[in-house]
């Protein structure tokens, strides 16, 4: 099988570009990256091609870490549910990397920006194919860094650094729940090996799986921005373009969505942990859609969206409709990709203007923008029969079935997520150009992914993606009930509607109404105040108590105060006792002769000398 | 003949030591003050041979041979310390020879 | 020949030859130096090659009387732990020369005797079976530090030399009489034959005596590795140190205080150790804790760094006292991780040093833009530093984590949060550092890796990727010992307690169901 191939691929694509692509002409990095992600997607075809996918299809490369009772191998499988997270993960991984090269034409970094893709695609790809804990989480953790890299792409930017450091930084409080849901099942089950804790996990009591099943959750929030860890996404958008496509759309950002999924058996166990992760999905689709409504920067937009959507998966998994979330997961990456990628090239046309407000009607200018990025706008409304409608609704279908009020949630946030990008589609492309630049159609390179992506959008809910983990995952039997469908298909074109109504229509209604709700807009508009309250409750009181009473406090007031009162003491001490040794011999034979009449005297009053 | 009592020996000693004693801590001079430890140790000797004497035993005797040796060392290496003093500050008043203080 | 003489006797001799150089010949004090330090490093390989790594027993012992009244020993020997300890000193070592290369302009003869002087104290310090000549050891480690620190350090070097060495010279005063009051008890200064009565039974300690004898230990060891709150010295003589005197310090000398618990203090009073072990891993947690918090606002790169490593050596107390096969394990690795990335850290912050001649992370910013490998090999060791997988901390963490989770789940879960705090200052530090606009300053004074430093940076980028990956290479014989450890220091007698157990978290076991 040589799974190894799959993800050290892109790895020498890393290692060639980052240590020699300096030297390399533009065409040499670009055929190292693209090659490199290329061979590793073909690769992943034969591999699919020719391998048994219900049989173990693991391999064992070489011990890790062995201490006692515990070892950890680094072993790689194949399963179903890694297949269909290969096949995203390479070929939109692919795909992005080739608009990439028009994208990133005028950059500086060239080389760099590559090798960073290839790593990251290097470190999804081993968090996807590992086969116990430890594996993923060096996956987990090395898509973080790549992340964290590829956002500060623009490292003398101070905001995108900020951003870098803030998306590292909660996602290692995520991380810290990853991790110590491994100590956990160690402790419990003695491995870390998918195998071994799902075959013991069932035996094991409710409380330790629900304990597991929540701090896994937790390294989930962080890694795929759900509350209260979303706030590292929007920030995110700091970094190029086919970074937020690729890591912050489509791939990374669902890597805790596929650990959800991958322990599912914890997870049907720990019914607690589930509908927590449910309830948390909900919220976070309903809560970020909101923000999502009133936002100005078009990458904004679609990071809330973001967010948003990835809270559809999270119910989708939560309700126990595995496969569900991972169909979604899979169509999300086909038409929000193709969103960031669109906008990627509205910015690109507009020479790097991100704000709405200084565009609209681009759709003449940009038509295969235009186009491409209406076929996402469409999958993502939920409009059938393109992709999102499919995927959308077999999550919805099973939280109505799990939660009926978790449904009708779902479906308001679909309406709004309707609203949104259509808003934002209106925004950009309809009405009359706002803005000074001079638009212009992007080379092929990037038109021909985004074509690719939009056929993927209208087409891919013709993948028959549960049926296919059907045999992988535990079934629902939730069932089909037109009425719920129509119902959310109704509150998508609803909201297409008023999207309509209010930019295009009537295009002075968005504003009185804005004007009318002024402090509700302005609650959403800021995000409501999410950053500001983190800063002020944890980030302001952290830094600041470290510095008074920690550092200047307690170190060098009172350890250091404390030691250095003591050599002060004994120097007093000393300056004290110098008096006596005044250097004048005769002072000193005085005090001879006075000790020893002291001495005499003493030794007479106690006895007498013998 | 008629022994000394031992009393009278240790009596001198005791006489001879306090001159001495008071001779360092009062006097200025450094010839003085030389000579008094000079008459302390000799003091101490005197002890040392009566108690020998009394004892019947030739301890007391080494000790004094010993003292006198150390006394005639010590005389050589002090006087020359005293003449170079002298030769370098002109005075032989102790309380004037403090360069080492402080 | 027993290659280990070899390992001990070879700096010895190179710092005598080192004296032999005239003075008016700096440049041969330097080649001198690289070329005997490389000799030793070669020959620690060989050590490493002849080692029985299968076996947790001391090897190639070597017992000479020494002095024979009282009965002193030059006893010597190596386990699959001192071994690691050794080869670290003896990779570092070449490592520090280079980079004093062009920075030691002034008594440069001294300072490369100094630097081997040293490095025949540090893996004394490591071979040594006798107390007393552990005790001799371990002081002949702290002379050289005290010149380095005192002569070619910076402007308040007196102060940080004449405090490390006071903080230190109190510890082992009374790690000197627990010493001399265990000869007095057994009539030996060999550890293995202490142990011996110990395990033969005939020897026994009763409780206060053998809480004393332990705490006197683990006090003078406490202050070498540092623990909280004995760690004040710490930063200052690491932001005085030169370059090298801070690499040694924290890679290799630091070690000596942990070496010292897992070899000493625990084995001879496991009894005490299990009693105190409570008080310490909350001391432990607190010091990962309160460095990583004191770290993340100093305003100067190398208290950063120090404070960083009061945080990294939590760890390893926090391991060893979890009393596991896999928390030792984690300890003795996460020994030799520090030691490797906490040097490379002081040792670029050194070239920054050296070009820049400021130690204030506000005199810098946008390095990346004019030193863009300088930057990368910083990089790549904060994120080792940070503990990121497939690079070296991590392995050391996890395991440390991991054998503490499996006795006590709430230790962990505080002692994590060091983890996340790490990312925070480190990452903080970075970008205040090589982030942003280069300044005028940073333009002019700051150049890309020369030559030489990149002999420097080359080893240590890739021992930490190689222990990051494959750590199976240096763990099997550290778990030999770690086994051997654990046995002898089985307490099977229920701990009678005399101490208040702390009412801390460390008790409460959080959703705990069996």
């Amino acid at each position: 099988m040589q799974l190894w191939l799959i993800p050290l691929l892109p790895f020498a694509g890393f290692l060639v570009n980052g240590l020699a692509g300096r030297r390399f002409p533009k065409g040499a990095v670009n055929a190292v990256a693209i090659g490199s992600v290329l061979l590793s997607f073909a690769w992943v075809l034969k591999t699919l091609f020719t391998i048994n996918l219900d049989a173990i299809n693991q391999e064992h490369y070489f011990t890790w870490i062995q201490s006692g009772a515990l070892t950890v191998g680094c072993d790689m499988a194949v399963d179903r549910l890694t297949a269909v997270m290969l096949l995203v993960v390479t070929g939109i991984g692919s795909l992005i990397h080739i608009y990439s090269i028009g994208y990133m034409a005028h950059e500086g970094g060239y080389y760099r920006f590559f090798s960073f893709l290839n790593l990251f695609m290097f470190f999804m790809l081993v968090l996807v194919l590992a086969s116990n804990y430890l594996v993923m989480f060096v996956g987990w953790e090395g898509v973080g860094l790549c992340s964290y890299l590829l956002i500060g792409f623009y490292f003398d930017k101070k905001f995108a650094t900020n951003a870098g450091n803030k998306a590292f930084i909660v996602n290692r409080i995520g991380d810290f729940g990853f991790s110590l849901a491994m100590f956990y099942m160690v402790r419990n089950f003695g491995s870390l090996d998918f195998g071994t804790v799902f075959k013991a996990a069932p035996g094991a009591s409710e409380a330790v799986l629900t304990t597991i099943g929540l701090l896994l959750m937790l390294g989930a929030c962080g890694k795929s921005a759900q509350l209260p860890l979303y706030v590292w996404l929007p920030d995110a958008m700091a970094g190029p373009t086919p970074v937020s496509a690729l890591i912050h759309a489509a791939t990374m950002v669902t890597a805790g969505v596929y650990m959800t999924a991958r322990s599912w058996v914890i997870y049907t166990h720990a019914p607690l942990a589930l509908n927590t992760i449910a309830i948390i999905g909900v919220a976070t689709a309903f809560f970020a859609a909101t923000i999502g409504l009133a936002q100005t920067d078009i990458k904004k937009v679609f990071a809330y969206s973001t967010v948003s959507q990835l809270g559809y998966m999270f119910l989708g998994v939560g309700s126990g409709a595995f496969s569900a979330g991972i169909f979604h997961l899979m169509t999300h990456a086909f038409f929000k990709a193709l969103l960031f990628l669109g906008s990627g090239s509205v910015i690109h046309a507009l020479a790097g203007e991100q704000d709405m407000r200084n565009m609209g009607g681009l759709r003449h200018k940009i038509p295969w923008t235009f186009w491409t990025m209406m076929c996402a706008a469409v999958a993502i409304s939920g409009v059938p029969p393109t992709s999102g409608f499919f995927s959308k609704d077999s999550i919805l279908v099973a939280a109505n079935h799990h939660a009926p009020w978790m449904y009708w949630l779902g479906v308001v946030t679909a309406g709004m997520t309707a609203f949104y990008v259509f808003r934002a589609m209106f925004l950009t492309f309809f009405g009359e150009y706002r803005g000074h630049a001079h638009p212009h159609e992007s080379p092929p390179l990037m038109t021909i992914p985004l074509a690719m992506l939009a056929l993927l959008s209208l087409g891919g809910g013709y993948i028959a993606v549960p049926a296919f983990l059907g045999r992988f995952f535990p079934t629902v039997e939730a069932p089909e009930d037109f009425t719920l469908v129509a119902i959310s298909v109704a509150f998508g074109l609803g909201g297409i509607a008023l999207a309509y109504l209010m930019y295009i229509a009537r295009p002075g209604m968005a504003d009185s109404l804005a004007g009318g709700l002024k402090g509700l807009y302005s609650l959403v508009y800021n995000k409501y105040f999410v950053d500001e309250i983190y800063d002020a409750a944890v980030v302001k009181p952290v830094v600041g108590g470290s510095r008074v009473v920690l550092w200047k406090g307690m170190d060098v007031g009172f350890i250091d105060g404390m030691v250095n009162g003591v050599g002060a003491l004994a120097r007093r001490t000393g300056a004290v006792l110098r008096l006596l040794q005044s250097g004048n011999i005769r002072s000193y034979a005085t005090w001879v002769l006075f000790g020893s009449v002291v001495v005499i005297v003493a030794l007479e009053l106690g006895g007498g000398a013998r | 003949m008629a022994e000394i009592p031992i009393a009278w020996f240790l009596t001198l000693s005791a006489v001879l030591f306090v001159l001495g004693v008071a001779g360092f801590l009062f006097r200025r001079n450094i010839i003085t003050v030389f000579m008094s430890i000079e008459l302390m140790l000799n003091a101490v000797n005197l002890s040392f041979v009566a108690f020998s004497y009394q004892l019947k035993q030739v301890d007391g005797n080494l000790f004094a041979f010993f003292v006198m040796v150390v006394a005639a060392a010590e005389a050589a290496v002090g006087l020359a310390i005293i003449l170079t003093v002298f030769k370098n500050r002109s005075t032989l008043n102790i309380d004037e020879v403090e360069t080492m203080k402080n | 020949m027993n290659p280990l003489l070899g390992v001990l006797a070879l700096p010895l001799v190179a710092f005598l030859a080192a004296l032999a150089i005239p003075r008016r010949q700096p440049q041969n004090s330097r080649w001198w130096a690289l070329g005997s330090s490389l000799a030793i490093f070669v020959l620690s390989l060989i050590l490493v090659f002849r080692f029985d790594q299968g076996s947790g027993q001391e090897q190639f012992a070597l017992d000479q009387p020494w002095i024979a009244s009282p009965d002193i020993h030059f006893a010597i020997s190596v386990n699959g732990v001192s071994l690691w300890l050794i080869v670290l000193t003896a990779f570092l070592t070449p490592l520090c020369v280079l980079i004093s290369w062009r920075s030691v302009q002034n008594r440069v003869k001294e300072f490369y005797a100094f630097l081997l002087l040293l490095e025949f104290g540090l893996i004394g310090v490591f071979v040594a079976q006798d107390l007393f000549l552990f005790y001799v050891f371990w002081e002949i480690s702290l002379v050289p530090m005290y010149f380095l620190i005192g002569i070619w350090g910076h402007e308040r070097r007196i102060y940080a030399a004449v405090k490390f060495f006071l903080y230190t010279m109190a510890g082992s005063m009374l790690m000197l009489v627990a010493i001399i009051y265990l000869y007095n008890r057994t009539g030996t200064f060999s550890y293995a034959g202490i142990l011996d009565l110990l395990a033969s039974g005939k020897l026994v300690f009763g409780a206060q005596e053998q809480l004393l004898l332990f705490l006197a230990f683990f006090v003078a060891f406490a202050i070498k590795v540092p623990v909280f709150p004995l760690h004040t010295w710490l930063p200052d003589a690491h932001v005085e140190a030169p370059t090298a005197g801070s690499v040694m310090l924290a890679s290799v000398m630091l070690k000596m205080g942990t070496y010292g618990i897992l070899h000493f203090a625990v084995p001879l009073f496991p009894r005490a150790a299990h009693q105190c072990a409570p008080w310490i891993v909350v001391l432990a947690i607190i010091g990962i804790l309160y460095g990583a918090l004191v770290a993340m606002v100093q305003p100067n790169l190398k208290k950063l760094v120090a404070y960083s490593s009061v945080s990294h050596l939590g760890f390893v107390v926090l391991g060893i006292f979890s009393f596991t096969r896999m928390g030792l394990d984690g300890a003795v690795y996460q020994m030799l991780n520090h030691g490797i990335s906490t040097g490379a850290l002081f040792a670029f912050v050194g070239l920054l040093y050296e070009r820049r001649h400021s130690l204030e992370i506000a005199d810098y910013g946008g390095v990346a833009t004019v030193a863009p490998w300088l930057s990368t090999a910083f990089l790549v060791t904060t994120l080792a530093s940070v503990g990121l997988p497939m690079l070296n901390n991590f392995v050391g963490e996890f395991l440390v984590l991991q054998g503490t989770a499996t006795v006590h789940f709430t230790w962990t879960v505080y002692a994590s949060i060091g983890v996340i705090l790490s990312a925070c200052y480190m990452l903080w530090m970075y970008q205040r550092v090589f982030y942003g606009e280069a300044g005028q300053e940073v333009h002019h004074h700051i150049f890309d890796l020369r030559a030489r430093e990149w002999a420097v940076a080359v080893p240590f980028l890739a021992m930490m990727l190689w222990m990051g990956v494959y750590p199976q290479s240096f763990l099997p014989p550290v778990g030999k010992v770690n086994d051997a450890i654990l046995q002898e220091s089985q307490v099977d007698v229920p701990v009678r307690v005399s101490l208040p157990v702390p009412v801390l978290p460390v008790r409460v076991e959080a959703a705990r169901a069996h």
